[in-house]
């Protein structure tokens, strides 16, 4: 997994609520057995109106519109666990994603990707709306070491929290799994002495 | 103070907990299926490591498979691919498959039960988020992603952080035509979408308790849909007897033993729940979905909400999706599909009930139904029954299992812009197939709805 310490952006702004994971990549989208090349299809039934038809209305499609930092509305990536709406948003290239409130599975599995669910108050986030887009320009800052996200040169900044844990892992590039391996004498030890269910 | 079900069986599965972090949760029983399985076993190859505990593990092809012609090889190229992937990799793993033309072939969710894998106690994780179905045979139950689905793999383990517990309570008597589908939609309309995140749910009360086996598993597999990481049930009677005899059930004298612990399991009368919600069976009628959320339910004779102001952008939303109109009614709204299945509502006695239902009538001339059970083994009791003949006659067409509609990934989508009244569990937009327009509902109701070709109150039929 890659580390994770600051990131310096502009945003990409979508303020729609219950993004579920079904919008963010559709089902249909699912029969590759890699864990690349999901971005082409990140959001294909919001970016295209029809095959190789694009809809010139979706951010995504807007001249000029880019960055790294993808801001939604509440309960961003409710819905199936698919972790393929975590691969498709890191591999189309977003590094963070901005929103009142994270489904939990979709947390989870961005979190185990390298790709940062930033969660922020309602009144944070509407500032991010406002501000980004009257200046498309602005750059918003994601620092994890001090868990602050802040906005352009405003003085609007905002803690965020995460478990230390998952923090550890992040800015040191660590998966769970590496974690896990290094505990199977433990495991072993906890199947003899308990009697499975 | 006394424990909830949930800390109780949660508790005995801790095997190390990180210090301000998650737990290492040791899990007893691994489905997998085609979709979510190969990156992760690709991630075992690649660190050079087995399966921990392949025993534990059981496999199916559901998601992907097409639902005609099941002995044919798949057409769709990707999809084939991945399914082969599935038979490759378990067999390098030493996983058991229950691949398709295997009799014990279906939708995971429906098969664990089915098969008797499935035990209270227990905790059981599949990369699918339904997995929470498990859940009513009183065992901790949920759906993880492709990276936990390796974690399991590797270990035997996943690290999860331990959610909240809340209680939902229905009392009282069911109203006739109204099945658990309705309790749950009910239940998900009331509480919203997202109204159970963070939380893991226990059902109770008295109408639950009154609830088949199957019911239940329809509630909990619907709890995900509030949001929660899962549902559970207390086991009883019912759930012994269900279980009793199944292919993979404890025999002699570990039954004995097993049934012993089972009775144990249950909420400690002082046990204290982070949230409480109490609803009457009396309130609830067969509902219908008008949104692109489960939470956007109404009872069938209800009005869809109105549009006002800008706190409902969502609503505009779905209903200009839906091509719906707000303060209408969807009672009379035409529709052009009817799917049952899924692993909500696929199993015998969803089939029986319909079957009931529409047996000497015909289905509306523009109307497609098509009904996919949950496993071989449903499909082979359908038929032992004669419920194929019933519904072939009713103009239903029976297909092979699998998830088939439920998420559109093999051919069995519905079209863009048509109506489908559907038995499974999601609505989102482009579910069923790009465009289409999902409305949720239960078995009966979807019955009716093929017969009259237009949104039915099921209860209709049973006045006389
Ligand atoms: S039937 Fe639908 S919800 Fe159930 S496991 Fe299959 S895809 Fe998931």
């Amino acid at each position: 997994m890659e580390k994770f310490v600051k990131l310096n952006s502009k945003c990409v702004l979508l303020p729609v609520e219950d993004i579920d994971t079904d919008q963010i990549i559709p089902a249909r989208f699912l029969k590759a057995v890699s864990r690349e090349g999901f971005g082409d299809n990140l959001f294909i039934d919001w970016r295209y109106l029809e095959e190789n038809v694009p809809n010139a209305e979706f951010v995504l499609n807007q001249p000029g519109v880019s960055g790294e930092i993808l801001v939604a509305g509440r309960n961003f990536g409710c819905g199936s666990s698919r972790e393929h709406a975590a691969w498709a948003l890191y591999d189309y290239g977003f590094r963070v994603i901005v929103s009142s409130f994270f489904a939990d599975i979709f947390k989870n599995n961005a979190l185990n990707n390298g790709l940062l669910p930033v969660q922020v108050s309602e009144e944070f986030l509407t500032q991010i709306f406002k501000i980004c887009t009257e200046k498309p320009e602005t750059e918003v800052q994601v620092n994890l070491e001090e868990q602050l996200i802040s906005i352009g040169n405003t003085q609007v900044s905002e803690k965020f929290d995460i478990n230390s844990y998952k923090k550890y892992c992040m800015i040191n590039g660590f998966d769970d799994i590496d974690f896990l391996i290094n505990k199977a004498e433990e495991i072993k030890a906890f199947e003899e002495n308990n009697i499975l269910a | 103070m006394g424990k909830t079900l949930f800390d109780k069986i949660w508790n005995k599965h801790v095997v190390h907990t990180v210090e301000d972090g998650p737990q290492v949760l040791y899990i007893d029983k691994h489905f997998i299926h085609e979709v979510t399985s190969p990156q992760a076993f690709a991630g075992l190859r690649a660190r050079n490591i087995p399966v921990f505990r392949p025993l534990q593990t059981i496999a199916t092809a559901d998601h992907n498979v097409p639902t005609e012609n099941q002995h044919l090889p798949i057409k769709d190229a990707l999809s084939r691919h991945q399914v082969d992937t599935l038979i490759k990799n378990c067999d390098e793993f030493g996983v058991e498959l229950y691949g398709l033309g295997h009799p014990y072939q279906g939708i995971v969710h429906v098969i664990g039960p089915e098969l008797g894998i499935t035990q209270p106690g227990m905790t059981i994780v599949c990369g699918d988020s339904h997995t929470s179905t498990h859940g009513a045979f009183g065992n901790i139950a949920f759906g993880i992603g492709s990276s936990e689905v390796e974690q399991v793999m590797a270990t035997q383990c996943v690290l999860q952080t331990k959610p909240k517990t809340m209680k939902i309570q229905v009392d009282g008597e069911l109203n006739k035509g109204v099945l658990s589908k309705d309790v749950v939609l009910y239940i998900i309309s009331q509480l919203t979408s997202s109204g159970g995140t963070g939380h893991f749910i226990e059902f109770c009360g008295s109408a639950i308790e009154a609830l088949s086996m199957e019911a239940r598993m329809t509630i909990c597999n619907m709890s995900i849909e509030m949001g929660a990481r899962g549902g559970l049930i207390a086991p009883d009677e019912k759930t012994f007897e269900y279980i009793k005899g199944k292919a993979f059930a404890p025999k002699g004298d570990a039954w004995d033993t097993k049934l012993a612990y089972w009775k144990t399991l249950k909420t400690d009368e002082d046990a204290e729940f982070d949230s409480t919600f109490h609803f009457k069976a009396e309130d609830i009628e067969p509902m219908i979905t008008y949104g692109t959320n489960p939470g956007m339910g109404i009872g069938i004779s209800q009005f869809i909400p109105q549009v006002n102001g800008t706190s409902s952008a969502g609503l505009e939303k779905s209903l200009k999706y839906m091509e719906l109109k707000g303060g209408s009614q969807l009672l009379g709204h035409a529709i052009d599909y009817v799917f049952i299945g899924s692993c909500t509502n696929s199993r015998i006695e969803d089939l029986r009930l319909v079957a009931e239902m529409v047996k000497g009538k015909k289905k509306a001339e523009h109307v497609q139904a098509m009904i996919v059970p949950g496993s071989r083994q449903v499909e082979k009791q359908a038929i032992a029954e004669g419920l194929d003949l019933i519904l072939k006659d009713a103009g239903f067409e029976l297909r092979q299992p699998g998830c088939s509609a439920c998420l559109g990934m093999n051919e069995d989508k519905v079209p863009k812009g048509k109506y489908c009244v559907s038995t499974s569990n999601r609505n989102f937009e482009g579910r069923q197939g790009p465009g289409a327009r999902t409305m949720l509902a239960s078995p009966l109701t979807a019955a009716a709805a093929a017969l009259t070709g237009k949104i039915t109150d099921v209860r209709d039929f049973f006045k006389d």
